[in-house]
């Protein structure tokens, strides 16, 4: 047993089922990856746009973003797998923690008293 | 096996310390790291309260109480309470889920060393011209450069340096308590100060993270001339007490949820029965912990939120009450009925559920958010958070001492002395602290140096100061316990001295370096007592006897540390008048932290093992 810890592996340890697996994983990742540089592409391109009005674009580039953290969750950070179990529940119970925290900021920080 | 060549030769007592990654021997530096700080920051109490011990005393100035409050309250809560129980838990929590170690036993050393190095930083301000002094909230503007002294950047970069230790720490107990549990240790079955250490852990997890990041932006502030926090040129002050009450309220609960935890340890193993209540227990602190976030406004009532924050925020922080009080409810059953021994570990035990249940009925007087006005920044409010400090964390902290120190250095403590210690203790924290709830609703305001006289606040702070002494004899008590039993008492060689109930108690007296060895099977909750009644008294093992593969020690987190310390003086030191440039400091302490993280990373290290041959001897030696 101790001597194994010291060798690299000959060949792959995984079978041809996970080779695949990891495959069909890495192309789904490159994917994304390429969606959400198009998404920031489109978010540069709406500041800088000299026609639009910033009415407009302020709620486009959150959207933009909103996307952007449910791909980034999603598909990089594996809230999708489902043996992430103990991960997931960590991420989401972060979001949880976080978000109304950030709400009640904007709000008590801004110039409204509530 | 160049590893295992290296791993036999004799190493030196020191050298063995400064690299061990050993979660047990970490425990005991955490301890002792901690007593000492925690012995610290009671000294500077008791030079305050000297101070307060008349009207119109002129013991010290009013500048140098300002920094004794402000390091008393920075070293108790980050570099005393943190250490302490982290001491308890990198002890407790790999024994009782049944595992060899913690998930990272590298990063467990770095976690220690990090926090030392950072304390140490804080601690040397005295000698660069005078240590923080604006409150350990350090609110701005009083902590701005403009109005705040040169002590508040060592206070900025030794907690963002600490922070860092505490942080990778909780992750790891996370990792841990998750990965690592002995086969059929399910959730539900994990002991409650395993569960409290995983909620703590996520709470430092959420709230580490804003307080570096709110560290971060006054050291941009106070260093690099930037403006978050600067008023007049367009920064929010409130900002800063938003990020540090968002951190900060949450800390009172990393402190007090393993207390809690150790307290429902300590009562089910002295009333011989098991905890009532243990599932209620454990939502009870999911929920405490998840409520935790949800109050930080409370502090800040008297700013001027509007009506309906401090409502909201009101009632949020009374629920808290709730899963609170099932908690006291759940441990008065355990004892009920139960068969209980009166040791020491069980007197602070028992003592610490009316002394919380003090603070947290103060804690809801506070928390209306009208009335507040009333208390604020008086003594009351310091009154409040030391029933919940000390009265519920150092009691707590105690109660874990004696109760694990058979485990930790093979012998007991003296009983007799605990108990004397125990009652000088308890009689001078409520001599001190309880007469502050009515010398606060008289309105002597807190972190003021003096007082006037014939204002009928004389006696009382007499009385509250006689306490403190009370409290410093009584940890005199403590240090010739240990002292006293170290020379006298006798060594502890069976498995299980108090007849207790978790899997930490199915080790060897000493415990072995690979704690258990062959992995126990749990079968029940309380998995030591349930081979008790239903086997024959030992836990089975789920695997053979085999070699044993550990990791090994490493020098390196002390060299991280230590280049972060160098670095982080070298931020400091562009406001110090010193004859070595500031990015003298920044570059050599950058080199040693990212060259000893690259050593790290390029080093192929993959411990060693122990053979079975040397298992099999040492487990017949010790049984
Ligand atoms: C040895 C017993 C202790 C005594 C006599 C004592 C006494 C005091 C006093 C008189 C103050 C000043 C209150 C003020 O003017 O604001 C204070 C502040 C404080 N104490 Fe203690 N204390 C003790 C133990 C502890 C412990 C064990 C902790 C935490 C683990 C703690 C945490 C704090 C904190 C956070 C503050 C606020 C500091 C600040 O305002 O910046 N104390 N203490
Ligand atoms: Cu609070």
């Amino acid at each position: 047993m101790a001597e194994h810890l010291d060798q690299s592996f000959e060949d792959s340890a995984m079978n041809s089922e996970e080779k695949r697996k990891i495959n069909r994983e890495q192309r789904t990742q490159i994917i994304a990856f390429a969606f959400m540089i198009g998404l920031t592409i489109l978010a540069f391109l709406a500041v800088g746009a000299e026609g639009l009005p910033p009415i407009f674009t302020t709620p486009f580039i959150l959207l933009l973003a909103f996307v952007q953290l449910i791909l980034q969750l999603y598909y990089f950070m594996h809230l999708k797998d489902k043996d992430h179990g103990w991960p997931n529940s960590f991420m989401i119970s972060g979001l949880v923690l976080a978000a109304p925290m950030i709400v009640a900021l904007i709000m008590l920080l801004g110039v409204v008293k509530y | 096996m160049v590893s295992e060549a290296t791993n036999t030769r004799k190493k030196s007592v020191l050298w063995d310390w400064l690299t061990t990654v050993d979660h047990k021997k970490i425990a005991i530096l955490y301890l002792i790291a901690g007593a000492l700080f925690f012995v610290k920051a009671g000294l500077m109490a008791v030079l305050f309260r000297i101070q307060l011990i008349a009207p119109e005393m002129e013991f010290i100035s009013g500048q140098t109480f300002n920094e004794l409050v402000t390091m008393h309250g920075t070293i108790m809560l980050f570099l005393a309470a943190t250490p302490l129980i982290f001491a308890f838990a990198n002890f407790a929590v790999p024994l009782q889920i049944g595992a060899r170690d913690v998930a990272f036993p590298f990063v467990n050393s770095l976690g220690f060393w990090l926090f030392l190095s950072g304390g140490i930083l804080l601690s040397i301000s005295w000698f660069f011209g005078g240590a923080p002094d604006a409150g350990w909230t350090s609110y701005v503007p009083l902590a701005s450069r403009e109005f705040g002294g040169i002590g508040i950047d060592f206070y900025v970069l030794g907690l963002q340096i600490s922070g860092f230790g505490t942080l990778v720490s909780g992750i790891n107990f996370i990792v841990t308590i998750i990965n690592m549990r002995a086969p059929g240790m399910t959730m539900m079955r994990l002991p409650l100060f395993v569960w409290t250490m995983l909620i703590t852990s996520m709470l430092i997890v959420f709230a580490f993270t804003p307080l570096a990041a709110g560290l971060a932006l006054l050291m941009l502030d106070r260093i690099f001339d930037a403006q978050f926090f600067i008023p007049g040129e367009g920064g929010n002050v409130v900002l800063w007490q938003h990020i540090f009450w968002i951190f900060g309220h949450p800390e009172v609960y990393i402190l007090v949820l393993p207390a809690f935890g150790i307290i429902s340890e300590v009562i089910p193993a002295f009333s011989k029965k098991r905890l009532f209540g243990y599932t209620s227990m454990v939502f009870a602190v999911l929920i405490i912990g998840f409520l935790s976030f949800m109050v930080w406004l409370h502090h800040m009532f008297t700013v001027g939120v509007g009506p309906i924050a401090n409502s909201v925020f009101a009632i949020a922080t009374m629920t808290i009450a709730v899963p609170t009080g099932i908690k006291i409810f759940n441990w008065l059953f355990t004892m009920w009925g139960g068969k209980i021994r009166f040791t020491t570990a069980m007197h602070f035990a028992a003592s610490f559920v009316p002394t919380f249940v003090l603070g947290g009925v103060t804690g809801v007087m506070l928390a209306m958010a009208p009335v507040t006005h009333l208390y604020h920044d008086t003594y009351f409010v310091v009154a409040h958070f030391h029933y919940i400090i000390v009265g519920g964390i150092v009691l707590g902290l105690f109660a874990g001492f004696f109760y694990w120190y058979p485990k930790m250095f093979g012998h007991k403590l003296n009983e007799t002395l605990g108990i004397i210690m125990f009652w000088l203790f308890y009689i001078g924290f409520h001599l001190t602290f309880f007469i502050q709830h009515i010398l606060g609703l008289m309105g002597m305001p807190r972190r003021v140096y003096t007082f006037l006289e014939g204002q009928g606040l004389d006696t009382m702070n007499f009385i509250s100061t006689i306490g403190a002494f009370l409290m410093s004899a009584a940890i005199i008590v403590l240090v010739v316990n240990i002292v006293y039993s170290a020379l006298n008492s006798e060594r502890v060689t069976v498995k299980d001295p108090w007849d207790a109930r978790t899997l930490e108690w199915a080790t060897h007296t000493p415990i072995p370096e690979y704690n258990f060895a062959q992995t126990p099977q749990v079968r029940s909750l309380d998995p030591v007592f349930y081979e008790k009644i239903h086997g024959n008294g030992e836990m089975k093992p789920v695997e053979p006897l085999d070699e044993i593969h550990m990791p090994n020690g490493s020098i390196l987190p002390l060299i991280i540390s230590i280049g972060l310390f160098i670095a982080g003086f070298g931020f400091i030191s562009f406001h110090l008048d010193l004859f070595i440039s500031p990015y003298v400091f920044i570059a050599v302490g950058g080199i040693l932290t990212f060259g000893a993280m690259a050593a790290r990373s390029l080093q192929n290290d993959h411990g060693y093992h122990i053979d079975k041959e040397t298992v099999e001897s040492m487990e017949k030696e010790l049984s």
